[in-house]
């Protein structure tokens, strides 16, 4: 037994010797190794310009590698970026650029305030240096500047976002016109927003109420927007039906616009005396706890129609399988894709992305809201054009159209 | 008139880049930030009214309501720290908010969350019953993305990752994308219909 622990003992000292050893040998490696690189050749064409389409605070490098960067001696591990505003002294190293690159943005605060502030319309000098394994051997360009930055006044990666709303605008005002002055606009069903009325007419003779849901989003999305929009106009019906609404609210802004849209389709309705504050309240910002409470009042007051409209996440399902299990009847719509096909299984009717867009225009039938209806369809008609003009473009490999959409950024 | 040029300044901000430019978009959202903070306010009021109402006329589930508040003002007592960091966030590191936090609202998050498995497959239960022609399709392209997981499927299974990975990246992604170009046609109509008093629905009107 003694023998097995002293053959145990003296194995682990030998171990321990030869590791020893093995590190000595390789330390002495990687001395002979850094005692042989030589200062590479230095990068080339060092030129700083302003980055374009920006608030200024900021510039961009550009150089040619140098010829030991992957080739030569291949010893430069990288590049390091030097700035002054002084063209002579007070360099400070702005960052790090690995071998093979040949950019780098040197980019700054644009409060005053902060560590990193970088003026605009001051001039800065630039050197870049190429490093290697030993922080003692590199290489130098000489000083280039000065430079300055600017804040742009228009932002050219957005033109063709410009134009295309540009143009979609005159589309839209243009069929508001039309239709303004009387012409028929034919615009296709949407069964989802046609069983509003019969949701309303169903809830006034089972004499129950009707559950609005606004959605997680908050007052300034446009699906949020929407919504309110298809609001006032169930609440002006629910009005005239002088049907009951619970409108439970995630957020409190919402909350409170949601009041006066159903305060004032009330009046619009000349009921006002039906309105009641309480229809619309405020529940919780917190997810879940919306969808508990929500829930819970699905399945105490038994709701005859529940709405779904604006923005969703994962409660979408929650929300509305509950209802389903309610039995009241369901209309949904978002525009977050990932929750349209839960609204899609359990709901009976759903507006499927745009269509939430058009549901208000829809349900007061107005021809000026249902020309910008129009617009829309021809919006969507440009787009399939261009997809089908893409497609070709592609089999010929004319990148031109690619390249028109990835400059906007 | 003041919807039109609040837009129309956004819209300008969007495309000119410039400090200006950013200093006027982050004044405007620090502004959504200080109507939020009163809005809350009225917010908590609704909730109290609302609740209170209920436990006063008994309604259905009329006990629920005092938990809310007991919990509001529970959270509001502790969160404040006993009134010593009114100013401050140092209250959300008072032990009993934390517990409060910890112990309570995150389990119930997690089971509320942990729901959605059950309430998936009983969607999907019904979803997948082969009504129709094109409920049949749903069901046969689901059994394939679902069984694509079976460890013991050997060399089908590969084909079944194949299959999957066309019906995810062709078609489901081109009904995908068709919706979001709508989503994107119909966001920039429903913001010109607003900028432009078209659509007033929202403030009740016609």
């Amino acid at each position: 037994m003694k023998f097995k622990i002293w053959a145990v003992c003296c194995l682990a000292i030998l171990g321990m010797i030869s590791s020893g050893m093995a590190q000595e040998n390789a330390d002495t490696a990687n001395r002979a190794t850094t005692a042989s690189i030589s200062p590479p050749a230095p990068p080339g064409n060092l030129e700083p310009k302003d980055t374009p389409d920006d608030n200024g605070h900021s510039i961009t490098l550009g150089w040619s590698l140098s010829p030991d960067d992957g080739a030569g001696n291949k010893s430069v591990l990288g590049y390091k970026i030097f700035r002054s505003t002084n063209r002579d002294t007070g360099f400070v190293e702005r960052g790090v650029s690995p071998s093979g690159s040949k950019e780098y943005v040197d980019m700054g605060g644009a409060i005053p305030e902060e560590n990193d502030y970088m003026p605009n319309d001051t001039d800065y000098y630039y050197k870049l240096r190429a490093v290697t394994s030993d922080s003692t051997v590199y290489s130098e360009t000489g000083v280039i500047g000065p430079t300055q930055t600017t804040g742009e006044w228009f932002n050219r990666g957005r033109t063709l976002v410009l134009v295309f709303v540009l143009i979609f605008a005159m589309v839209t005002v243009f069929f508001i016109r039309k239709a303004r002055s009387g012409a028929e606009l034919f615009v296709r069903r949407l069964a989802g927003i046609e069983a509003v009325d019969e949701a309303i007419g169903r809830a006034t003779e089972m004499g129950k109420p009707i559950l609005y849901v606004l959605g997680l989003g908050t007052a300034s999305d446009i699906a949020t927007i929407a919504s309110f929009s298809i609001l006032g106009r169930v609440a002006k019906k629910i009005a005239e039906y002088q049907t009951g609404l619970i409108v439970p609210c995630y957020d409190a802004i919402v909350m409170t616009v949601a009041q006066e849209t159903v305060r004032t389709a009330f009046l619009d309705a000349g009921r006002p005396d039906a309105y009641n504050e309480d229809m619309v309240y405020y529940v919780t910002s917190n997810q879940f706890g919306y969808v508990a409470a929500v829930n819970g009042t699905m399945l105490r007051q038994m709701p005859a129609t529940n709405i779904y409209m604006g923005t969703f996440f994962a409660e979408s399902l929650l929300l509305a399988e509950t209802g389903a299990l309610a039995g009241s009847v369901q209309i949904a719509g978002t525009d977050q894709v990932a929750q349209i096909p839960f609204f899609v299984v359990a709901c009976d009717y759903t507006l499927i992305g745009e269509e939430l867009y058009a549901a208000s225009a829809y349900l007061s039938r107005e021809p000026i809201l249902l020309g910008s209806l129009k617009a829309q369809d021809y919006g969507k008609a440009a787009v399939i054009a261009l997809s089908i003009i893409g497609i070709i473009a592609a089999q010929f490999n004319w990148t031109w159209l690619v390249e028109l959409f990835k400059s906007a950024n | 008139m003041l919807v039109f040029t609040l837009a129309l300044v956004m819209i300008i901000q969007y495309f000119v880049p410039n400090d200006l430019s950013l200093d006027t978009n982050e004044f405007l959202l620090k502004w959504i930030i200080i109507i939020g903070v009163f809005a809350m306010a009225l917010g908590i009021w609704s909730l109290i009214r609302v609740s209170y109402e209920k436990i006063k006329r008994r309604v259905p589930g009329w006990q629920y309501p005092i938990a809310t508040l007991l919990g509001l003002a529970a959270m509001i007592i502790f969160g404040f720290d006993y009134g010593r960091h009114f100013s401050t966030a140092e209250g959300l590191n008072n032990p009993m908010f934390l517990k409060f936090f910890l112990y309570i609202i995150i389990p119930i998050q997690s089971t509320m969350f942990a729901l959605l498995a059950f309430y998936i497959a009983s969607a999907a239960y019904r979803a997948f019953r082969a009504r129709s022609a094109l409920a049949t399709l749903l069901l046969l392209a689901a059994l394939i993305v679902m069984l694509r997981f079976n460890p013991y499927l050997g060399i089908f299974g590969q084909y079944l990752e194949r299959t999957t990975s066309w019906l995810l990246n062709v078609p489901n992604l081109a009904a995908k994308r068709a919706i979001i170009i709508g989503i994107g046609l119909g966001s920039v109509a429903t913001a010109l219909k607003v900028m432009l008093g078209i659509e007033r629905a929202y403030m009740g009107k016609d």
